[in-house]
C-alpha cells in the first residue's frame, strides 16, 4: 500500500465535508417534523424548537386519530394498497412469465406492444372518458384497473426470470409431463421471491403514496384515500372539522393546527417509517435490477 | 410429448420443409396455449386502457358530444389546435413547462451523478451506509406530504426558514405565493428528495469498473480526484448518457402531481404548466375535445424529442435506447 499524499488526504476531508453537509440537509427537516410533532406547538411556531422536543405533548396524535375522516381516510388507503398490489404484482407476473420464455411465439410483438405505451399516450382526457364509460368513477376500481400494470415493471420481472433461472430447468419439467402453469406455480414463482418482494414494495408504495387518480376519479368523500384528506389540511388548511373554534382562542386553534400539521405528515407515513431499515436493501436490489438492460 | 420434443431438436430448421415447419409453428403454439391464455389479461389491460386512448384521441379533431360518442362526434379539423395557439395562456404554458423541465434537467440531473461519485469514494463502511439510508429516504415520501413540508418549512409567519431570515435580520418571504420563487422551489426540493435514489444507479454502474484500471493509475502515481475524472467518470458515461437521453425526452412532460399541489392563484404567473390546464379545462371544466387537443400536441412534442434526442446520441456516441 502506498502511503497516501497530502492531496489525497485532503481530497478526502472535503468528500466527507460535503457528504456531511448533504447529510445534514436532508436528514434535518425529517428530524424536524418528528419532533415538532410533539413539541408545544406554541413553541415551534415562535421558532424555538431545533433539535430537541420542547413541552412534550401528543395533542396533535390525539386530534389525528379522534378524526373519524382521517382515520376512515386511513382505512380506505390500506383496502386500495392491498388489493391494487395484489392486482399489479399478479398482471406483472402473468405478463412477464410468457415473455421470458423463449419458445413462446411472438413475444417480440407483445413486448412491441407493451413498450410502446411508455412512449406514446392518448392523454389524460381520452383516458379519464374510458374509465367514465366503464362506469368505474367513484369506485376503488377506478384506482386500481386503469393502473393495473407498469411496462418497466414487467420488463425488470422478464429480465429477472431469464438470467436467474435456467432456461434448462423449465426443459427438463416439460419433458417430465410438467405443464406452463405448473412450471410457473412450483419452479419459477418460488425461485423469484427476491424480484415479488421488490415488486410488492414498489407496487405498494406507490398505491400508498397515489393522489393523481383519486383526485380525478373520486368525488365521494367517505371513499378519499389518506392523500386527499392530507392535501386539505397540509395545503389547503381546511381544518374547521378537526377544531371546535366556538370556545377556544383562535390562537390556540392555529396552535392545534400546526401540530396536527406535523403529526399527521408522521402519521402518514408511520408504515413506511416502520418498515424502511428492513426494506431498503430490497428497494435498492430492485433499482438496480431495473438498471440492466433488458 | 418427450418423444415430439426430440424430434423437433433433432431436426435442423433449414432442412426442414414449409409444410412441416408450419406444423410445428402450429404444434409449439399449441403446445404453449397456456401461456397465450396467461397473458391475455395483460394484453385486454393495454388494449383498452392504453390503445382505446390512443384511438380515443381523434376527439381532438372533433367536438366531442357526450351523447353520441367518439366515433359519431362530428370533425372539426384542427379548430381546438387553433384556438390553442391563439389563446392567451399558450405562450405562458410552453414557456413555465418549458423552463420548469430544463431548470430541473440543470440542477436535477448532475447532482446524483456527483452524490454517487463522493459516495463512491468513501472508505468507511459505515458512513456509506449512513448516508445511502439517509439519502434515499425521502424517496418515499408522497408528493402530497413533500409539499405539505415545503408549506410549513417556508410558511411566512411560522416557517423556519423565515424564522432563519428573521434571526439575521432580514424580512420574512412569503416563498409559496411568489411567482418568482416557484421555479426554485419546484426544482431544489426535487433534488432534496430524489438524488440519493437517482445516484443508486450510478453507484451500481461503479461497482462494476474494474479495480485493476486504479491499481494502474495508482502506479502511475494519479491522485484520487484524477482517478475519479478519469476513470470513475468515463466507466460511469454509458449510464449517464442513457439516463440523459430519457431526462431530455421528457423535458416537455412536466409532472402534473407537484406543480399542481403547488399552484395557488397568486404563483399561477409561473406555476401554470401544460398538464396543469389540460386538467383545468378538461376534469373540472368539462371540454373534452380542447383539453384532449392540448394533450396530444403535449405527447406529440414528447415523442418528438425523445427520438430526436435518442437519434442524435446514437450519431454521436454509439449509445442509445433503440
Amino acid at each position: 500500500m502506498v502511503k497516501e499524499s497530502a492531496g489525497d488526504r485532503l481530497f478526502d476531508i472535503i468528500n466527507y465535508i460535503l457528504l456531511a453537509i448533504v447529510l445534514t440537509i436532508v436528514l434535518y427537516p425529517l428530524i424536524f417534523v418528528a419532533v415538532a410533532s410533539i413539541s408545544n406547538p406554541a413553541a415551534v411556531v415562535k421558532g424555538e424548537v431545533w433539535l430537541l422536543p420542547k413541552e412534550i405533548n401528543f395533542t396533535g396524535y390525539e386530534k389525528v386519530f379522534a378524526n373519524k375522516e382521517i382515520l376512515n381516510g386511513y382505512m380506505n388507503t390500506i383496502l386500495y394498497t392491498v388489493a391494487g398490489t395484489i392486482v399489479n404484482v399478479g398482471m406483472t407476473i402473468l405478463a412477464a412469465y410468457p415473455l421470458s420464455r423463449k419458445d413462446f411465439r411472438g413475444r417480440n410483438i407483445f413486448t412491441a406492444l407493451f413498450v410502446f405505451t411508455m412512449f406514446f399516450s392518448g392523454g389524460l382526457i381520452p383516458t379519464y372518458l374510458i374509465v367514465k364509460d366503464l362506469g368505474m368513477t367513484n369506485t376503488m376500481w377506478a384506482l386500481i384497473i386503469p393502473n393495473a400494470v407498469a411496462v418497466w415493471n414487467i420488463i425488470i420481472m422478464r429480465t429477472f426470470f431469464q438470467q436467474s433461472i435456467p432456461f434448462e430447468i423449465q426443459e427438463s419439467a416439460q419433458m417430465d409431463g410438467c405443464g406452463n402453469l405448473k412450471i410457473l406455480l412450483k419452479i419459477i414463482l418460488p425461485l423469484s421471491m427476491p424480484i415479488l418482494a421488490v415488486m410488492t414494495l414498489f407496487y405498494s408504495v406507490a398505491h400508498w403514496n397515489s393522489f393523481f387518480s383519486a383526485l380525478i376519479y373520486l368525488t365521494e368523500r367517505d371513499k378519499y384515500p389518506l392523500q386527499l384528506f392530507l392535501r386539505e389540511i397540509l395545503i389547503q388548511s381546511n381544518m374547521q372539522d378537526m377544531i371546535q373554534t366556538s370556545e377556544e382562542s383562535l390562537a390556540k386553534t392555529i396552535m392545534e393546527a400546526e401540530s396536527i400539521k406535523y403529526a399527521l405528515v408522521i402519521v402518514a407515513n408511520l408504515p413506511i417509517l416502520m418498515l424502511y431499515p428492513f426494506l431498503q436493501r430490497y428497494f435498492v436490489k430492485g433499482m438496480v435490477i431495473g438498471a440492466i438492460k433488458g | 410429448m418427450r418423444f415430439l420434443i426430440k424430434t423437433e431438436v433433432q431436426q435442423p430448421l433449414q432442412e426442414k420443409p414449409t409444410a412441416a415447419r408450419s406444423l410445428s409453428r402450429a404444434r409449439t403454439l399449441w403446445k404453449n396455449w397456456e401461456l397465450y391464455l396467461l397473458i391475455l389479461p395483460v394484453v385486454v389491460y393495454y388494449i383498452i386502457f392504453h390503445y382505446v386512448p390512443m384511438y380515443g384521441v381523434q376527439i381532438a379533431f372533433k367536438d366531442f358530444i357526450a351523447s353520441k360518442g367518439i366515433t359519431d362526434s362530428p370533425w372539426v379539423g384542427l379548430k381546438h389546435f387553433e384556438r390553442f395557439f391563439d389563446s392567451y395562456y399558450f405562450e405562458r404554458l410552453i414557456m413555465n413547462t418549458l423552463e420548469i423541465g430544463l431548470y430541473e434537467l440543470a440542477v436535477g440531473f448532475p447532482v446524483p451523478i456527483l452524490l454517487a461519485l463522493m459516495i463512491n469514494e468513501v472508505r468507511s463502511k459505515r458512513f456509506k451506509k449512513t448516508i445511502q439510508t439517509v439519502t434515499y429516504a425521502p424517496h418515499f415520501l408522497s408528493t402530497v406530504v413533500l409539499v405539505g413540508m415545503l408549506f410549513i418549512f417556508l410558511d411566512p409567519n411560522s416557517g423556519m426558514i423565515n424564522t432563519m431570515i428573521r434571526l439575521f435580520g432580514g424580512d420574512p418571504v412569503a416563498f409559496m405565493t411568489q411567482p418568482g420563487w416557484f421555479k426554485t422551489i419546484y426544482v431544489f426540493s426535487g433534488v432534496w428528495q430524489s438524488m440519493g435514489w437517482s445516484s443508486i444507479i450510478y453507484l451500481a454502474a461503479l461497482t462494476s469498473i474494474d479495480p485493476q484500471l486504479h491499481e494502474a493509475a495508482k502506479v502511475d502515481g494519479a491522485s484520487r480526484l484524477k482517478r475519479v475524472w478519469h476513470i470513475n467518470l468515463p466507466g460511469i458515461m454509458p449510464t449517464i448518457i442513457i439516463l440523459l437521453i430519457m431526462n431530455v425526452g421528457s423535458i416537455m412532460a412536466v409532472g402534473f402531481e407537484k406543480v399542481f399541489l403547488m399552484q395557488n392563484d397568486l404563483n399561477r404567473d409561473s406555476s401554470d404548466v401544460i398538464a396543469t390546464y389540460v386538467y383545468r379545462s378538461g376534469i373540472l371544466g368539462a371540454q373534452y375535445s380542447f383539453s384532449a387537443a392540448i394533450g396530444l400536441f403535449n405527447s406529440i412534442i414528447n415523442f418528438i424529442l425523445l427520438v430526436t434526442v435518442n437519434f442524435i446520441s446514437k450519431k454521436v456516441g454509439q449509445t442509445s435506447l433503440w
